[in-house]
């Protein structure tokens, strides 16, 4: 018998019917970096000039809209006057308290929640109901506890951050492997050294990363704090500037709130490259 | 050392109703011997490996390792999974050391006893690389070599070459027998892989499905010094096609199955 062996492929006239090649388009998969770098100088560079074109343009009055230069003008004014380093570090040291005192009753919790089922049945349905409570609310309630200086304000955050860093770490310790913790226990591990040396070392590129997302809700809540009673903090000073009619201070302030965030950020991701080196990439 | 199950049940809870996934199981595994079980999946096989490793209990019946009852997992009885289960912020080496660093055993000795095991699988070089720096074949050797660091006295293998591919299927399991053989350890692997089961095997039970029940055990007298080229022989072939036969639920002439 003989064999006779079709070529594979039959060159014709039609085309091929398929998916078209595309560079914006695609679905998971990487860019090319210089592609990629374009777009990320974009994203504010078109932001910024178009604010520049319209606070220039005399359609909105400067008073409304001051223009790049008079918030840069602001900004160094502030800064000199000394006030803004007072504001920058009254609100840092608040978010830090407030959200370090959140992390370290969440990350323990979290883990146990997501760990043993019957601590997740006890505490899951109550953290449920009052992480729906809009953490400002709480406000009223914990000037009159807790009276209008520093504790209220560190208290608010740690309110409105707690029980989303507890969800979300319970949220990532179901993903630890049910075969790494019974090869923990073949290996003669008790049920401490499983939470303690396998789930825990396993979720703390999450909880890591619950940290840097939550950390924008404790921004947000300063600002609510120091708008309510404060005499320093940039939520006050865009209170103030308020009150003066200063726009370009309030955005020389909401320039701040954001470049201190987006530092925050990075240090995330950055403790999480340095330190969780086998879960990146 | 002598494992045995005595008329084990398994019966899982399922929405659907109760599942008998393990029917009147007697079993048993002797000091040095490479035991296989060899099962369509359904078969239960895997879940008879759970109960002797104490990750699951019987239903009735018991699972006895010298005498004693499993109660649970313990390292007594190291286990290899399917899916390489190595902790991937540890190197290859804290891999290795782990189950003796939860038995408490100090960090001079642990060195000494991972740098031993990991010579034995023959990773010396990889000391320092972690999981995800590994091949399938890499990993689950270090698998083996943390099992094996704690001197387990039996090695049980769920499938542990199923996700490799066939090249690296076929030097693992010359590696395992050859380990097997140096070390004088005992083994017991699950399978649905016939002719791993004949390769690897002294004696293998072949396993029906739903309820997984115990259909056959089979000796396979074939040299111990085995190597790829056995697979040719005509005995290995017989023993192949009784065990396919059987798993197909077809009665041939040389099995008297039920």
């Amino acid at each position: 018998m003989k064999l006779t062996i079709k070529p594979l492929h039959q060159s014709s006239g039609t085309p091929v019917q398929g998916l078209k090649p595309t560079v914006f388009w695609r679905i998971g998969e990487d860019i090319p970096p210089s592609f990629s770098s374009l777009l990320i100088v974009l994203s504010v560079v078109v932001p910024f000039l178009a604010w520049w074109v319209l606070s220039t343009s005399g359609l909105v009055h400067p008073k409304f809209l001051p223009s790049p230069p008079q918030v840069i003008n602001a900004l160094v004014r502030l800064w000199q006057s000394g006030v803004l380093l007072q504001d920058i570090t009254a609100s840092c040291f608040r978010v830090g308290t407030g959200f370090f005192l959140a992390a370290v009753v969440a990350a323990p919790l979290g883990i146990a929640m997501g760990t043993f089922a019957s601590i997740r049945s006890l505490t899951e349905p109550i953290f449920g109901i009052v992480r729906y409570m809009p953490a400002p609310a709480f406000v009223p309630l914990l000037i009159i506890y807790l009276g209008l200086e520093e504790p209220p304000k560190i208290a608010l955050i740690f309110i409105g951050t707690v029980f989303f860093n507890i969800l979300m770490i319970m949220d990532a310790v179901k993903f630890v492997p049910k075969e790494l913790i019974e090869a923990t226990y073949t290996l003669g591990g008790r049920r401490w050294q499983v939470l303690l040396q396998v789930i825990t070392p396993y979720v703390i590129p999450n909880i890591i990363d619950a940290f840097r997302i939550n950390m924008a809700a404790s921004w947000n809540l300063v600002v609510v704090a120091e708008l309510v009673a404060a005499t320093e903090g940039l939520g006050k000073r865009i209170e103030l500037a308020q009150r003066f009619f200063r726009t370009d201070e309030i955005f020389a302030c909401l320039i701040i709130l954001g470049l201190i965030g987006f530092a925050i950020d990075l240090s995330f991701r950055v403790l999480l490259q340095v330190s969780c080196r086998w879960a990146v990439d | 050392m002598h494992l045995e199950a005595i008329h084990v049940y398994k019966q899982f809870q399922t929405r659907q109703g109760s599942l008998m996934a393990l029917k009147d199981i007697n079993m048993h595994i002797e000091t040095g011997e490479f035991v296989g079980a060899v099962g369509t999946s359904g078969s239960g096989k895997s879940t008879l490996l759970r109960l002797i490793a104490g990750l699951e209990t019987p239903t009735t019946g018991k699972i006895k390792v010298d005498g004693a009852e499993v109660i649970g997992p313990g390292a007594d009885r190291g286990v290899v999974f399917q899916n390489y289960t190595l902790y991937p912020w540890m190197t290859a080496m804290d891999n290795v050391g782990f189950g003796l660093k939860l038995q408490g055993i100090k960090p001079k000795e642990r060195r000494v006893r991972v740098k031993e095991y990991l010579e034995v699988v023959g990773l010396s070089q990889f000391t320092n690389a972690y999981p995800k720096e590994l091949s399938g074949g890499m990993k689950q050797r270090v698998a083996i070599a943390r099992a094996l660091a704690c001197h387990p006295k039996v090695l049980l293998m769920d499938e542990p070459f199923g996700a490799l591919d066939i090249q690296t299927k076929a030097s693992m399991q010359e590696f395992i027998l050859e380990l097997w053989q140096r070390l004088g350890i005992t083994i017991f692997m699950i399978t649905h892989d016939v002719e791993e089961a004949v390769f690897l095997s002294q004696r293998v039970y072949v396993m029906t499905p739903r309820p997984g029940q115990i259909q056959r055990e089979l000796s396979i007298n074939l040299p111990l010094n085995r190597d790829h080229s056995i697979k040719r022989h005509s005995t290995f072939q017989d023993y192949k096609d009784i065990i396919v036969d059987l798993l197909s639920g077809r009665n041939v002439a040389t099995s008297n199955s039920d």
